[in-house]
């Protein structure tokens, strides 16, 4: 019926070869601001995704309505009417992370990664692919984030997740759980990926 | 005499101490993509500047006359429903997200009709943005805040006139557009720096962008020690 990649196609290629992060740098606000600790990291990742899962199967079912004019209005409509449940339930059970958060859940809304799927995707392929979909970027997206969330964490506070777990007397880096630190980590993280990529890409030609 | 004091530690504070950029990671999209060079940032920033404004003016007005508790606009359409207590009491804050989506994009679209047709050369320089403005998180950004100062806060007296709104938009736009011009006059220079391949685009810009917020850090508490030196109250 539907054309384009399969479900568990769409589902690996989230995770790592079109990270949504690191490969097609979307949602960049998400992942520089709520990357201070691991805690905010994982709560942020897990909301994009209920986001994300809940946008891309409503599009999908509602892809054949679509008028092409306007489709970025409903994806936008959509996506907001979830991101207000997401933002009264954190506000309701875990008032404290929701404090912590701040503005970057309702920022959810204007997040690259959601509407570009919508696009990409489920406008266009149907519920299952849309889901499977969904899936593999949120856990490409939750990668990115706690993959800089400890790199920043542990040097700035010598902790993770709030526990310690560098040795006593470790001279935090303050710098990395403030802004600055953000743009470092990313900037030298995403130069480690290319550099990584580039070396096996050199590899396989060098075989082949 | 106070009010103008907030009123400048409002706008020092959205262009530089907190800038929207550097301090807050909103708008980095563009920051990215859009900062290769100088009057293209010029041009990207003139328009979020513009659009920024323009939303702080309708979110503030919206959320005062019709989505905060007890709105006058929302009480009186009630009225006609219910008894007036009930009516006064109806919140539509639930509601903010969606109609603060709803008015971003849609005055984006009327803004880019309005300027085609009226100010051509005006088009020219920035009409192309204006499209991918609507998913720029500055501009809700610039709403949310406003929003906190105007719903969440605890004595009705330091809730956020419609001055204060447009002055925070608009230096807002003006903190983004500095933040992306001196990146595009760095990455200019750039162009002829020999920098390694993994680096290369994206990479070095974040840890430029680092570098840059870094420095912007030098303006933390200038507002306090502002504040005093005008005689403000602290």
């Amino acid at each position: 019926m539907s054309n384009g990649p399969t479900p568990t196609e769409r589902f690996i290629q989230g995770i790592l070869p079109e990270n949504p992060v690191y490969r097609q740098l979307l949602g960049l606000c998400a992942t520089l601001a709520v990357t201070n600790g691991l805690k905010p990291a994982l709560t942020m990742s897990v909301a994009v995704g209920f986001v994300l899962l809940s946008a891309n199967v409503i599009v999908s079912l509602i892809r054949n309505l679509l008028k092409p004019h306007l489709r970025i209005v409903v994806f936008t409509l959509t996506i907001a009417a979830f991101v207000t449940i997401v933002d009264r339930f954190l506000a309701a059970y875990m008032y404290q992370m929701s404090k912590a958060l701040g503005p970057y859940i309702p920022l959810i809304i204007v997040n690259c990664i959601i509407i570009c799927r919508c696009e990409v995707c489920a406008s266009r392929q149907s519920v299952l692919t849309a889901a499977a979909d969904a899936l593999g970027q949120t856990i490409g997206f939750g990668l990115a984030l706690v993959s800089i969330a400890v790199v920043r964490e542990l040097l700035g506070t010598g902790t993770l997740a709030g526990l310690p777990v560098m040795p006593a007397g470790w001279p935090s880096w303050v710098i990395m759980v403030l802004p600055p630190g953000a743009f470092l980590t990313f900037g030298l993280l995403l130069g480690l990926v290319n550099w990584i990529d580039a070396v096996r890409s050199s590899k396989r030609r060098r075989k082949g | 005499m106070d009010y103008l004091v907030d009123i400048f530690l409002i706008a020092v504070g959205a262009a530089l101490i907190n800038n929207f950029v550097l301090y807050y990671f909103v708008g980095i999209c563009p920051f990215i993509g859009v900062s290769r060079r100088v009057d293209m940032a010029l041009g990207m920033g003139g328009a979020v500047t513009f659009v920024i404004s323009i939303a702080s003016f309708l979110s503030w007005t919206l959320t005062t006359l019709v989505l905060m508790p007890g709105a006058p606009v929302t009480r009186w359409v009630a009225g006609f429903f219910m008894p007036a207590d009930i009516a006064a009491a109806v919140d539509l804050t639930i509601l903010t997200y969606i109609v603060y989506i709803f008015v971003i994009a849609s005055s984006v679209q009327f803004v880019e009709m309005y300027v085609r047709k009226f100010y051509p050369l005006l088009y020219k320089s920035f009409g192309v943005f204006l499209p991918l403005i609507t998913t720029n998180c500055a501009i809700l950004f610039a709403c949310l805040i406003i929003m906190s100062h105007v719903v969440g806060v605890d004595n009705p007296a330091e809730a956020w006139g419609l001055g204060k709104s447009l002055v925070l938009g608009f230096f807002g736009g003006v903190g983004f557009t500095i933040a992306i011009v001196i990146m595009a006059g760095i990455r200019e220079d750039l162009d002829l720096c020999d920098i390694p391949e993994a680096f290369k685009g994206a990479a070095i810009t974040l840890i430029i962008g680092g570098i840059l917020a870094m420095a912007f850090m030098g303006f933390t508490g200038v507002d306090s020690g502002l504040r005093a030196a005008l005689g403000g109250a602290p």
